[in-house]
């Protein structure tokens, strides 16, 4: 049995549709990823499989359970990182832990040890008195994923867990989910950052306007939806990016005109460098690099923004 | 499994923990306050002009302290369901932080309506304190009056809950202090008999909670309770409490559950 099933999962808030039809299974101990720019449902997606927004059509299952009848029963066993810190800024550190462990009905004790333990598993012991006001962006946020993990749950919900961080704070963030998931915790994360969801993540969709659009893994995708490498041709901004396009256009499999430069999508860059060349194309940079998830997003959801 | 109430209690403890000094500081003050103002420079001047029998034989401290103790416990409930109400849900997120647990919405309002009858019930044990060391209480019935306070405070808290989980802004707030709560202490015969009032505005004082309040609080105090009014008061407040939890419940589950 997946832990999360979901078939033709819709989400409405009045006339506007989030969520426009899913389906989706996680099983257990995968690291599953919703990657997708900003309003394209996933934190509705995420909220409705956190048992706390109820899902306006379709069917959704978590741990094979209906949220709409039993949300206690499988929020009792979720762990939940919400996008925006929904810490107590009044109590310390280490009360934000012993009271929300009490919420899921453990006893002080329980409370107590794992507490002590998680707050070694993000490197926070030290501010256990420190009131929740005082920590830094990343300290809360390491905070909120300890509280997470309170109840020592089957599944990890994580909605964009590093968004606003330094690269540092990332990071570290990065070395506790991976460790979970070595660990065997089932984490399901959203994120809008392509490196994040190719280092945490072993499968993942991408969702655009409420739909899947894409799903695999990281590799998966790069195969299906972009080349093996990408030449970057950088020109000067005077000259006219679609007509050089022209010339080159059956160099590679794909060609795109940027503003500011050509990128060649082919499976040999160097060979595709070599070939503009001799098409009489003097670029002022050439770069030649791997595919990335970064492409393959940008193929899914074009450049425009949303928003 | 422990009760959804049990499980919430170390939230609360830890919360009062950080907060309960300042407001026994409060709980003190106030009533000292009142009943200097009142109590002792109005009254002296009330008893000397009026009689003792122009309030059925009551000294004007005796008349206005239980009456006090009742605008006291609506003003504590008030104060607890407004702003810390909105903190939770839209500057701290504290109510969606719970939310996201096996607690269910009516398992937060009912625990965060039971720390508010806490809170009411020790600033009024203290507030009767104060007023029976000034001997303002006549009847041993007085001490019932702790057991009222939390009857008009939630009376308040309730309803006033339900408004906070629809409001956007906290600009409502003082709409509710300035038309609701302050009128209410003023003409809801803390301070003198509704009978005084206007006739066509004296029914108006009547269907405040805090009259119904007022009146099984002196009632106590001044040792002529009687079974039936009194349980009809608090009957009366009961329906305000059932009736703002149930809007309370709908109002915070369509903010937290969308």
């Amino acid at each position: 049995m997946p832990l999360i099933r979901a078939r033709g999962l819709t989400k409405a808030y009045g006339s506007v549709r989030a969520v426009r039809g899913i389906d989706l299974d996680v099983q257990r101990g995968e690291a599953f990823g919703f990657l997708g720019p900003n309003g394209a449902g996933k934190s509705s997606t995420m909220r409705m499989m956190g048992a706390v927004s109820p899902p306006s059509g379709g069917e959704l299952r978590i741990f094979g359970l209906d949220p709409a009848v039993d949300g206690p029963r499988i929020r009792g066993r979720l762990g939940v990182c919400p996008q925006d810190d929904t810490l107590d800024p009044e109590l310390s550190t280490l009360e934000n832990l012993l009271v929300y462990g009490r919420y899921f009905g453990l006893s002080r004790a329980t409370c107590q040890a794992r507490a002590a333990e998680l707050l070694d598993f993000v490197a926070l012991r030290d501010r256990a008195g420190e009131k929740v006001e005082n920590l830094s962006g990343g300290m809360k946020r390491r905070l909120t994923i300890a509280r997470s993990l309170i109840n020592d749950p089957d599944l990890l919900l994580l909605d964009e867990p590093t968004t606003g961080l330094d690269p540092q704070a990332r990071h570290l963030l990065w070395d506790k989910l991976f460790r979970l998931r070595q660990a065997g915790v089932t984490l399901v994360l959203t994120t809008h950052y392509m490196d994040e969801a190719e280092q945490l993540c072993n499968r993942l969709v991408v969702i655009d306007g409420g739909l899947i659009v894409a799903e695999g893994s990281p590799a998966e995708l790069i195969r299906q939806y972009s080349t093996r490498e990408v030449t970057e041709l950088r020109f000067n901004p005077d000259d006219d990016h679609e007509v050089l396009a022209g010339k080159v256009a059956d160099l590679a499999r794909r060609v795109e005109a940027l503003p500011d430069r050509l990128l060649l999508y082919t499976d040999d860059g160097e060979a595709a460098a070599v070939a503009a060349h001799e098409r009489g194309l003097t670029p002022a940079s050439v770069l030649v690099r791997r595919s990335t998830l970064e492409d393959v997003f940008l193929r899914l959801t074009g450049r425009s923004l949303v928003d | 499994m422990t009760s959804a109430l049990a499980r919430q209690y170390d939230y609360w403890a830890t919360a009062y923990r950080r907060t309960w000094k300042g407001s026994v500081i409060s709980s003190f003050l106030m009533p000292l306050l009142y009943l200097a103002a009142m109590g002792v420079g109005l009254g002296h001047f009330v008893d000397q002009n009026a009689g003792a029998g122009a309030l059925g034989g009551v000294s004007y401290l005796a008349y206005i302290a239980p009456g006090l103790l009742a605008a006291t416990a609506m003003q504590t409930a008030v104060g607890e369901s407004t702003y810390p109400i909105m903190g939770k849900i839209k500057w701290n997120f504290v109510f969606h932080a719970m939310a996201a647990t096996p607690l269910r919405i009516r398992d937060i309002v009912v625990g965060q309506l039971g720390f508010i009858a806490f809170r009411v019930t020790t600033t009024c044990a203290v507030f009767l304190g104060v007023i029976a060391a000034f001997g303002a209480i006549e009847s041993p019935l007085g001490v019932f009056c702790l057991a009222v306070a939390p009857l008009v405070g939630l009376a308040f808290a309730a309803p006033v809950f339900a408004i906070a989980s629809r409001l956007e802004s906290d600009a409502g707030f003082a709409m509710i202090f300035r038309f609701g709560v302050i009128p209410m202490f003023l003409f809801s015969g803390a301070f003198f008999p509704v009978t005084q009032l206007p006739d066509g505005i004296e029914w108006l004082a009547y269907v405040t909670p805090l009259w119904h309040g007022v009146m099984m609080s002196r009632d106590l105090s001044l040792g002529v309770a009687s079974l039936w009014p009194t349980l009809g008061h608090a009957a009366y407040l009961l329906i305000w409490i059932g009736a703002g939890t149930l809007l309370t419940v709908r109002g915070l589950t369509r903010r937290l559950v969308r």
